[in-house]
């Protein structure tokens, strides 16, 4: 019988009214790997600063060994023996001095002697890099390290304290195959010297790779267990993303021509290049994980990244944006994610908010702005989005997020466009705000091929004719939007098209 | 249904209150301050250093800022005198090449921002000691004048031409004769032709947008690093009129002058924020920020306060203005777009 090197019972964590944890029951066996997985929000990342010391739990137990377990800050976390790998890795190094003294930095923190030995430190630090197969020297900067050695620095400077629960947090994300090789050996023996380990990563490779069990998080609770080999990989893809049967009854339309026609599109160099064709007044969700592709496909076709290899053909001419600028210009339109970052601006209102790509067609001689066309498109948009506001001249930020996303989604609606890509169009709002917005973009879909990209399934389920399943940077699956098979796409969401035999039978 | 709120009030309001406060104040102790010959002359004083205000105004719209201004204005001082004593050049030549080192000096610091990613207070402090000493390499650190020394032996025979020297000293007919310099004249222009462009044109609009969030605006097809390079550019030529004004009104290219540009252009575009409550960089607020200054400093002069009590309190109008715009504000609402 294992032992458990973590416990927790009944965790619950709110920041003001919004609940992040919702009691969360989990148990971390020693000498195994634990894969956590969550979409956005599920509540993994703070989840991770509870057990790091960085939040502290409003409710709930936790128990290290047996004992409770509440620590006041990462100091004391770690030196409890939890160790956290964060997925920036920069917050686990100092870019600026050595190895050495990075290695040792925890000590020299804790004080000792006024003076440093070098030498001494040195010898110390080659032997903490040894046991972690860091072939460095230890003199060199931090900052000249490749990003899998800075890695491995952190992970090392970790092993003096001899954890007893290792999180790592998305530790793959920027690595090479062979450097995330190397520190798979490394998890490898970690796991054989009986340390728990957290392993939080969309990487289905990775996952299969290391996964002794798997735990999947939605809203805030753990919705599914798997640790019973062999791994039911699509079964915790489902129990992360989840779904409710949706009322949404979609017609599909006749597609039109092709719009977009991409050839032998390769987006990664590891990647399988594919083929995809979009057609005007056809509504084409792509879902897939995070990382699995879906906003590189959007930066090629917006022009912020060149691909790798492949042809893009617009309305049948050739097409390769240098950047955002042409691609708006040949028609191409991209409502980015992650609104406050990305879209909105925040000093201005709602009615320059909608203009803001467009403001040639609303000046003059002089490029003088016309108000007056201004302000009447600006009404249109407001009433065909359902925006709730005063007037166009509101502030955009005295706006509900909900209302937020329909002005910065809207924005790309009120020009006739080719090719409209929507990332994550229903990121943070409500359910009323996500049926606006999903049902105005199936009404405007006429004469322009319109793509969502979406992690969720109920959503691409809501809005699109066709969805298109990407996962390690490539296209795995193509559907109708018709008495779908779920558990195939589930499969393929997972990367695990052979999956689909366990399901189906 | 608006509630009157005296925090609202006073963040609008409270600059302009306080310029009034201070007219009230200089005159009743002064009568002379109300005079129209010392309104001129304070728009005389602040003419030049309102220009490069406007300058370092459209490098704030973009979140940028321009350390420059200053050593551009006295290179261009430099540089206008160089080509009509030595070079013997005529009036026309000496404008058109310091508007073309200017706007040369804010394509270099645009690109080293914008291409080199140099930090912008970086870039343009590098660039302002670069044009502090280059300014006097021609000449060995001597002033330039008709007559002076140069380095083969000889005299300088060219001397300022007299259509140059209008642009600094002329005055126009006003109500009364000779009221108006041509340099308020200038002032006015510009701050009416920059605030019609940041306030009326879609570019203005647009750089406003790359101000607030640069992220959106390139993805909204904004050629921001184009419109960041625009905003030094205008900078540098803003910053070559103030120092061709100044080299008109000099006479000569003197190495000493300029010295407070830098600093009271910056102070003028900061209060600028403050001004009816913007809290953002804007083109009337920069003029009416300039003016404050002029104001300022003409009553304290006219009270025979000696030079270093002037720029004290001239700090502290700043740091004043600063707590308007950044804490009181903060708390109200947004500035509108």
């Amino acid at each position: 019988m294992t032992r458990q090197a973590i416990t927790i019972r009944g965790l619950t964590k709110a920041f003001g009214r919004n609940a992040v944890l919702r009691g969360v029951d989990l148990d971390l066996p020693a000498g195994q790997v634990t894969v956590l997985m969550g979409a956005n929000g599920a509540g993994k990342s703070t989840l991770v600063k509870v057990l790091c010391g960085v939040h502290r739990a409003d409710a709930g137990q936790v128990l290290l060994d047996d004992k409770p377990f509440a620590p006041e800050g990462p100091a004391q976390a770690l030196r409890s023996g939890v160790v956290t790998v964060h997925q920036n890795i920069n917050d686990g190094v100092v870019p600026g001095l050595d190895v050495a003294s990075n290695l040792l930095l925890d000590s020299l923190a804790e004080g000792g002697s006024l003076f440093l030995n070098a030498r001494r430190m040195r010898e110390d630090a080659r032997r903490i890099a040894a046991a972690v197969g860091l072939e460095v020297d230890v003199t060199r900067p931090v900052a000249g390290l490749p990003l899998a050695d800075r890695q491995l620095v952190a992970i090392a400077r970790a092993m003096v304290h001899k954890p007893r629960l290792l999180i790592l947090d998305e530790p793959t994300s920027s690595l090479s195959m062979a450097e995330a090789q190397r520190l798979f050996t490394l998890i490898d023996r970690l796991r054989a010297d009986g340390v728990a380990i957290l392993y939080i990563s969309h990487r289905m490779s990775d996952i299969r790779r290391l996964a002794d069990r798997i735990i999947a998080m939605r809203d805030g609770q753990v919705s599914g267990l798997f640790d019973s080999a062999p791994l039911d990989y699509s079964g915790a893809v489902r129990a992360m993303l989840g779904h409710e049967i949706t009322e949404v009854d979609i017609t599909i339309p006749p597609p039109g021509p092709v719009m977009l026609q991409a050839t032998g599109l390769q987006l990664k160099p590891e990647a399988r290049a594919f083929d995809l064709a979009l057609r005007a007044n056809e509504v084409v969700a792509i879902t897939g994980l995070v990382g699995s592709g879906k906003s590189a496909l959007a930066s090629v076709l917006f022009g912020l990244e060149s691909p790798v290899s492949g042809t893009l053909t617009l309305n049948g001419t050739p097409y390769r944006p240098a950047n955002p600028a042409q691609a708006v210009a040949s028609g191409v339109f991209l409502a980015a994610k992650d609104r406050l970052i990305n879209a909105v601006i925040p000093a201005f209102d709602i009615q320059s908010n909608l203009s803001l790509p467009f403001t040639k067609n609303h000046s003059g001689p002089l490029g003088l702005i016309r108000r007056a066309t201004e302000r009447a498109a600006a009404m249109r948009s407001i009433q065909a989005m359902g925006v709730v506001c005063q007037g166009p001249r509101d502030g955009i930020l005295t706006l509900s997020g909900g209302n937020q996303q329909k002005v910065v989604v809207g924005r790309w609606m009120s020009q006739a466009s080719r090719l409209l890509i929507l990332d994550e169009p229903f990121q943070g709002v409500d359910i009323q705000a996500r049926r606006d917005i999903g049902r105005r973009i199936r009404d405007s879909a006429t004469n322009r091929a319109t793509l969502v990209l979406c992690a969720e399934i109920d959503e691409a389920l809501e809005v699109a004719d066709r969805i298109i399943v990407m996962s390690e940077h490539t296209i795995v699956g193509d559907h109708r939007n018709e008495a779908i098979d779920l558990g195939r796409l589930m499969a393929e969401v997972a990367g695990s098209v052979e999956d689909r035999m366990d399901i189906s039978a | 249904m608006k509630t009157f709120s005296p925090t609202e009030f006073a963040i609008r309001y409270g600059f302009l209150l306080l310029m009034a406060g201070l007219i009230v104040v200089f005159s009743v102790l002064k009568p002379a301050f109300m005079s129209p010959q010392s309104a001129v002359f304070i728009l005389q004083s602040v003419a030049i250093t309102g220009i490069l205000a406007l300058g370092v105004t459209a490098t704030l719209v973009v979140d940028g800022f321009d350390l420059s201004i200053g050593a551009v204005a006295t290179s261009s001082l430099m540089l206008s005198a160089y080509v009509m004593v030595i070079w013997e050049m005529g009036a026309v030549a000496a404008v058109l090449f310091c508007i073309a080192m200017g706007a040369v000096v804010g394509l270099i610091n645009g690109l080293l921002i914008v291409k080199m990613k140099v930090p912008d207070l970086l870039a343009t402090l590098g660039m302002m000691f670069l044009l502090v000493g280059l300014q006097r390499i021609p000449t060995q650190g001597n002033s330039i004048s008709t007559g002076m020394v140069l380095t083969d032996g000889t005299n300088a025979t060219g001397s300022f031409s007299p259509g140059f020297s209008m642009l600094g000293r002329h005055r126009i007919d006003f109500i009364l004769p000779d009221l108006v310099p041509l340099s308020v004249v200038f002032l006015i222009l510009i701050a009416v032709l920059v605030w019609g462009f940041l306030e009326l044109t879609r570019h203005g609009r647009v750089m406003y947008a790359i101000g607030s969030n640069a992220q959106a605006a390139r993805l909204a097809g904004i050629n921001v690093a184009g419109y960041r390079v625009l905003a030094y550019m205008i900078s540098g030529v803003l910053a070559s009129v103030g120092g061709i004004l100044l080299s008109a009104r000099l006479g000569r290219g003197d190495v000493a002058s300029g010295n407070n540009l830098l600093l009271d252009a910056v102070a003028a575009a900061l209060i600028g924020f403050a001004v009816l409550g913007a809290a953002k960089p804007n083109a009337f607020g920069t003029a009416i920020g300039a003016l404050f200054v002029g104001i300022l400093l003409q009553g304290l002069t006219m009270l025979n306060a000696p030079y270093y009590t002037q720029d004290f309190i001239k700090g502290a109008v700043l740091v004043v203005a600063l707590v308007f715009t950044f804490a009181l504000s903060g708390r109200a609402g947004r500035g509108r777009g």
